[in-house]
């Protein structure tokens, strides 16, 4: 199928893109990479009469450092995260996430930016974003503002972007020598998480001194797995501790059922995932 | 309607596209490309995949208006214009890597941007590397051992040409009419 016809507009501003987003109301629509996008346009469970295309703005593409971090912008392409070699470095979670995601063509035109807006409960990098505590640079009507990780997941497929709002990039807090891992279950090579988990640890003499765990697919947000890095938080680095902590990663979760798994099952796999995660990052077993 | 310049396969082609139109549409039905085939239309199949400025993408994933700009190399553009096969094509037909072939375009394609991004990549590459093709006759085997020929063959510098880039300077024009 073909999407339903639109007004196709590219501005080459931020500002620009704003005024289109605001002039469109309600029937406006950012298109970024388009690779969720685009098939949903096509088999018209989104119909937007404007797409506004992100595409010229090539300030809102790259990497830099920023205070201790990095800064990476909204239409940063997957294929350049894991080329760049400040992100192996400051946020290993994100590279191994984002090498998971679909498969090389999907990587080579959805971006970052894109894929935390679409905000689908399976996609991978929402919740390296919470685990992580990335802080989201929005500009809108009303000027630019920032906004937590934690906060910019509002629902399924929804997040606190306005209508006429543009992420312009993410920063990620450097967790340079951290331990990490991104563990994902998926029933083949190309298919969405069944459940995810994005993990990183500190470790110090033999103890794990901070851990931030989060979950893909485990609601219809990314769930920050709070029980686990505190039972975590000063426990020995071993199987054994890793195991008792991973037990906790339910809570707090709303897994939902469909024709692959179950919520029980999501709930069963979410523990056993946690615990692989975990012990890759703190380099257990 | 809305203007683009696409380079295909090195020649020009200026047209006034609907914006929803995608980008194989536009190389099958406008351009005559028909050598780009829709699979499963759903963007998981990977028959469509096409180079745009010299990386895989699958087109039918892809808004014409977005490659605006920009190269697109299709199979009908890998081999040289005397009509010796791309090193990737040869492997292919030497190692009989297809049995229906409706997967074969999109597996050299994506396969000329594997080799690209690694010359020699092991087993386990080559089969995450193509993990966006789909196989449905299910000849996994030889098309693993066809990219293996083809990194060796142009590793010994057989005709080791990377993905064409069309050169910008004066390519040849073709105005469409609409």
């Amino acid at each position: 199928m073909i999407p339903v016809s639109f007004d196709y507009q590219r501005p080459s501003t931020v500002d620009e893109a704003v005024q289109a987003l605001s002039a469109a109301g309600d029937d406006g629509k950012v298109l970024a990479g388009g690779q969720s996008l685009i098939p949903m346009l096509r088999l018209r469970l989104s119909a937007p009469s404007v797409l506004i295309d992100l595409g010229a703005l090539a300030d809102l593409r790259g990497i830099r450092e920023d205070g201790d971090g990095l800064l990476i912008g909204a239409m940063t392409r997957h294929a350049d995260v894991l080329a760049n070699p400040l992100v192996r470095r400051y946020v290993p979670l994100l590279a191994q996430a984002t090498a998971t995601v679909a498969d090389r063509q999907v990587r080579h035109l959805g971006t970052l930016g894109g894929s935390l807006a679409h905000a689908d409960p399976a996609g991978d990098l929402p919740a390296v974003a919470v685990a992580l505590d990335a802080t989201m640079e929005i500009a809108g009507p009303d000027g630019q503002r920032t906004v937590p990780a934690g906060d910019f997941f509002v629902d399924y497929l929804t997040t606190a972007l306005g209508p006429a709002d543009v992420l312009l990039g993410v920063r990620f807090p450097s967790h340079e020598g951290w331990g990490t891992h991104y563990e994902k279950f998926q029933r083949m090579a190309q298919a969405w998480a069944l459940v995810g988990v994005a993990a990183t640890v500190r470790r110090e003499n033999g103890t794990i001194a901070e851990a931030r765990v989060a979950l893909t697919n485990m609601g219809p947000v990314p769930v920050r797995a709070r029980a686990v890095e505190d039972a975590l938080t000063g426990a020995a680095s071993t199987a054994d501790a890793i195991a008792a902590a991973a037990g906790l990663a339910g809570e707090g979760t709303r897994p939902t059922s469909d024709l692959t798994a179950s919520a029980e099952y999501r709930a069963h796999l979410a523990t056993v995932l946690t615990g692989r995660a975990v012990s890759a990052a703190a380099g257990v077993g | 309607m809305t203007r683009i310049k696409l380079n295909v396969d090195g020649v020009r082609y200026d047209d006034d596209v609907e914006p929803r139109t995608l980008l194989v549409q536009h190389l099958r039905d406008r351009i005559g490309k028909v050598g780009t085939v829709v699979g499963c239309d759903t963007s998981n199949c990977g028959a469509c995949t096409v180079l745009l400025d010299g990386v895989s993408v699958k087109s039918c994933s892809v808004l014409a208006v977005q490659a605006d700009g920009k190269a697109v190399t299709t199979i009908e553009g890998l081999a040289e214009p005397g009509g010796a096969l791309h090193p990737v094509q040869r492997a292919f037909h030497e190692r009989h890597a297809l049995q229906c072939g409706y997967c074969t375009p999109g597996m050299i394609m994506a396969s000329v941007s594997l080799l690209a991004d690694n010359p020699d990549p092991t087993d386990a590459e080559i089969r995450e590397g193509l993990e966006g093709n789909l196989c449905r006759c299910t000849g996994y085997q030889n098309i693993v051992r066809a990219v293996h020929d083809a990194a060796a063959a142009m590793a010994d510098g057989g005709g080791a040409a990377p993905p064409q880039v069309p050169a910008q300077a004066a390519p040849e024009q073709r105005e469409v009419a609409v």
